[in-house]
């Protein structure tokens, strides 16, 4: 694995806000120090200024690993900080979590929280030592985690009770707004999602019912495989794999329809919310054409994502079907696991129906300026990624705009790029960076 | 004391200043028990995130201009970099630097180098920064990772240097080595100390060397009246700038918190003398603060002048901002130093001052000098305050917030304001450090005080329509039960 500069996201042990985006949860890191407040800083406060919610950023129950849990080690200490833990803080659901220090010593945090769990506690345990992955690993660990430890098979299934797996809680900037957004289209065709993440997703009690679900939807090319996998081995629970974030009206649709076969839904009940969604975005659309076709001054030429591939991927495919952009290279950052990466650089080769673009897979911003300086640049560029590449842009002559860690240039809420309100969003935000950029 | 600058590594604050994370009682009694000796840490079973050394060694390292960072460590100990690549860039267009990305580079240790060793990384990571930034110096800053698997920085790092023909020097800032983060700013200027700076070959007798964060310029102007300039450090800086600070007449700091490790150091190696005064927050802090630059510099009587011109200037609005804030309460929560230096500015307000609690404390400084000890000066010029070393934990802070109901929180550490918001309290927070400091100071808190207060709209907002993530139990607990020996059972 490469040296990263620039870095676009974390270490395992960034799954402290996953816990954190569920209801009442409550992350106990056995770390070090200072683990928990960098990684509020970067994927909290760095995406968007979201801050400490519920009980994150100072709140976060830790040991602050010192030299003698290093030396001695800490299974007293965590003990200690479990403890405090259950009477201090007021939550539904207790996850701790193992940084380097403890997982470099061996402490037995299996043990220890297993204490715990025969109490019938609501807590369970996942090994995120920094250097046992990334931030997108990290979230696959705590969900695997709550779901090997916690759940139990439901006495029965609930039809059309569908959980969704998709965007990772921070990482994505915009994941409040985008899990709201599925929720809401998943709705309008007639499910019951249950996306476990975020304001209004029930917390413990929406994790309880993940085993009772008619299936398990997997919104994303590779990041949470191994949890609809292991739901599937665990409840028998079957799951359907869309690896296409969808953003804008044609790939909304083609995913709604998907979903809508595969659950069994009337067709006549899909169809009917996709025409009156599509009809809204055509309307917009329509209105926004007179500039996209007359603008006297310069356009971008081609477009640039750096970007996970969740973004990377779905930004493209927005760009290129609904808006009839043109790509460059596209540089996918969240190091997809070699076995996925042909399907991920697959994508990318049929964009469209005659467009096709290169990929790069690296975590490395120092590799993605040497590429894009050697590109042959015929056209003012637009760069879609994070705060870091807006001197590469500038450098280049060309467009920017933030959309993945670090954002630290724009206040995110729950603005979602996800489905079709999601793609009128990023083509307002893509051209208000634009149009900024000339008085 | 004198500092060891021949060991690679910097010696930590427990050890070197006595330094202690856990206190509940009053300002006086903790400086009584500082001097006495009888001060012990205390411990507290369960505990919240703090913050670590490297944390505070990358801040102070990343913002040389022509430096590189290498943080040998998992990409998570990479999560402040973007907060400091801010910090760089608002200070690059505020002081008219060339507006680019800070040069940091994370070495992205997996478990494969957490088994074999992380030296061909670490080789990689550096031989880069070299290449990608061309840097005059690059800096490897270590983490609790490399430091258990024992990885040999100070060998590398010699080794590296030969190679790349350039000066590779390592930063010991292991989290788990010191509760105390400030530590890491030590380590930062160890290494600054012991490998960047030079012999002065000229000295320049109006150079003041200023340690600081990254506030706003006002030196420029203040020390311009008595025919001074500053020097400001470390942030910003040209490895050049880094390298003459020998040249200077004196050192100030505007939180010895932060540099008193790099004051003694420039003192006791290269002769340039150290202002010992209180911080120049409040009347006479700044009175005192100045008046000792002055002597040292030989410029007692344009300080005097100064001192006079300024009092009378602020005079007039400062009654007035008196008559405004007379008896409103206030919290205060921040950094050791710059805690006591808050207080001292609130009190000559005339604000209530209901209590305070910082991170930590450092029994003495690097100096040991009597005169600097902003405790002390905060107690026998401002009287003694309810006071605590609440090493950032929140839970005690919140508990402590809930029961005094302050008018105003003020607070200095991210992460740490919202809990005053959602109790209702209007809270501010001032990165700028300058911005309370001098006379000019005064003015520029009571203004944002009086701000503050007149519209809680938000913070009763956020009250109304939020909820605590701690028991009943806890909120009715006293606020330092946890500290050991003060656990009611």
């Amino acid at each position: 694995m490469t040296v990263v500069e620039q870095p676009r996201h974390f270490c395992a042990l960034g799954a402290q806000q996953t816990v954190l985006a569920i209801e009442r949860a409550i992350p106990i890191l056995h770390a070090g120090p200072g683990c928990s407040s960098k990684l509020f800083g970067g994927m909290s406060f760095g995406a968007g200024y979201q801050g400490s919610g519920y009980a994150g950023g100072s709140a976060v129950p830790c040991t602050n690993t010192g030299e003698q849990e290093v030396i001695f080690g800490g299974e007293d200490r965590l003990r200690q900080v479990i403890d405090g833990t259950l009477q201090v803080m007021d939550g539904d659901l207790f996850v701790v979590l193992t940084g380097c220090t403890a997982e470099i010593v061996g402490d037995d945090v299996a043990q220890v929280v297993g204490e715990y769990q025969s109490r019938g506690l609501p807590i369970v345990h996942a090994e995120t030592g920094g250097f046992k992955g990334t931030s997108y690993q990290g979230h696959e660990l705590v969900a695997s985690a709550i779901i090997s430890q916690l759940l139990k098979p439901a006495p029965q299934i609930i039809e059309g009770l569908v959980n969704v797996w998709s965007v990772v809680p921070y990482q994505d900037p915009f994941w409040g707004g985008d899990l709201e957004a599925l929720h809401g289209l998943l709705a309008g065709i007639g499910l019951t999602p249950n996306v476990l993440f975020g304001f209004g997703s029930g917390g413990l009690a929406a994790w309880r019912k993940v085993p009772a679900a008619q299936f398990n939807l997997l919104v994303s090319p590779w990041v949470g495989l191994g949890i609809v996998q292991q739901l599937q081995e665990q409840f028998g629970t079957p799951f359907l794999h869309y690896p296409v974030f969808p953003i804008g009206a044609r790939e909304t649709s083609h995913f709604l329809k998907d979903v809508g076969q595969y659950a069994g839904l009337p067709e006549a009940t899909v169809s009917a919310f996709i025409e009156t969604q599509e009809a809204a975005f055509y309307h917009y659309l329509e209105r926004a054409s007179d500039f996209f076709l007359e603008f006297r001054y310069d356009l971008p030429g081609r477009f640039f994502t750096v970007a996970d591939s969740l973004y990377a991927l779905g930004i493209s495919r927005f760009l290129v079907n609904d808006l009839g952009l043109l790509p460059g290279q596209q540089f996918v950052t969240d190091d997809p696991p070699v076995e996925h990466r042909d399907l991920i650089a697959g994508q990318f080769a049929s964009l469209g129906p005659n467009v096709t673009a290169g990929v790069t897979f690296t975590p490395d911003g120092g590799t993605v300026i040497r590429e894009l300086r050697a590109y042959r640049h015929l056209h003012q560029p637009l760069i879609i990624g994070s705060s870091w590449d807006k001197d590469i842009a500038v450098e280049l002559d060309g467009y920017h705009l933030s959309i993945g860690i670090p954002v630290r240039d724009r206040l995110i809420l729950d603005r979602s790029y996800a489905g079709y309100r999601g793609g009128l969003r990023l083509a307002e935000d893509i051209y208000a960076a634009i149009l900024g950029s000339y008085q | 004391m004198k500092l060891n600058l021949d060991n690679a590594e910097v010696e930590i604050r427990e050890r070197r200043l006595g330094a202690i994370t856990g206190y509940c009682g009053t300002a006086g009694d903790l400086y009584r028990q500082s001097k006495s000796g009888l001060l012990k840490e205390q411990e507290r079973p369960f505990s919240q995130c703090t913050s670590c050394s490297s944390v505070t060694a990358i801040c102070q390292l990343s913002m040389i201009q022509d430096a590189a960072v290498v943080n040998h460590a998992p990409l998570g100990c990479a999560g402040d970099f973007c907060e400091f690549n801010f910090c760089n860039r608002t200070g690059q267009v505020k002081r008219g630097l060339r507006l680019k990305n800070a040069n940091l580079i994370s070495s992205n240790l997996r478990e494969e180098e957490i088994i074999y060793g992380g030296a061909a990384k670490l080789e990689e990571a550096v031989r880069e920064a070299k290449e990608r930034f061309q840097p005059r110096v690059i800096f490897i800053t270590a983490s609790c990772a490399s430091g258990i698997i024992g990885d040999d920085l100070q060998g590398l790092s010699e080794l590296l240097s030969e190679e790349l023909g350039l000066p590779v020097i390592p930063v010991f800032c292991e989290g788990f080595r010191s509760r105390v983060w400030a530590t890491g700013f030590d380590a930062a200027f160890h290494a600054i100390l012991s490998r960047v700076v030079k012999p002065a070959r000229q000295k320049q007798p109006d150079l003041i060397n200023v340690i600081n964060f990254w506030g706003e310029d006002i030196f420029s102007d203040l020390f311009g009246k008595i025919g001074l300039k500053p020097n400001y450090v470390v942030p910003f800086t040209t490895v050049d700038q880094l390298e003459r600070l020998s040249e200077a007449a004196a050192t100030v700091q505007v939180c010895s918190t932060l540099g008193t490790y790099l004051a003694a150091g420039l003192e006791q190696q290269f002769g340039v003398p150290e202002v010992k005064a209180p911080p120049p927050y409040g009347i006479s802090g700044t009175d005192a603060w100045l008046r000792e630059l002055g002597r040292i510099v030989g410029r007692s009587p344009q300080v005097e002048q100064l001192i006079s011109d300024a009092r009378e200037s602020i005079a007039p609005e400062l009654d007035e901002l008196r008559q405004t804030l007379k008896d409103r309460t206030v919290f205060v929560s921040a950094g050791a130093v710059h805690g006591h230096s808050i207080i001292c500015l609130l009190r000559e307000l005339g604000l209530h001052v209901l209590g305070g609690c910082v991170w930590h404390h450092d029994q003495w400084f690097d100096n040991r000098d009597a005169r600097a000890d902003s405790l002390d000066h905060l107690i026998s010029h401002y009287g003694d305050v309810d006071f605590g070393i609440c090493n950032k934990q929140n839970f005690e802070l919140v508990n402590l917030l809930n029961r005094l109901r302050p008018d105003l929180f003020i607070v200095r550490h991210h992460g740490m304001a919202v809990w005053g918001g959602k109790l209702g309290i209007p809270t501010f927070l001032i990165g700028d450090e300058h911005f309370g400091l001098g006379y000019q100071g005064l003015l520029n808190y009571g203004r944002k005080i009086a701000d503050t207060l007149s519209n809680p709209a938000l913070v009763k907002n956020l009250a109304e329509h939020t909820r605590l993530p701690y028991t009943n139990w806890w909120l009715n607990q006293e606020p330092y039960a946890f500290l050991e020996g003060r656990r009611q059972s």
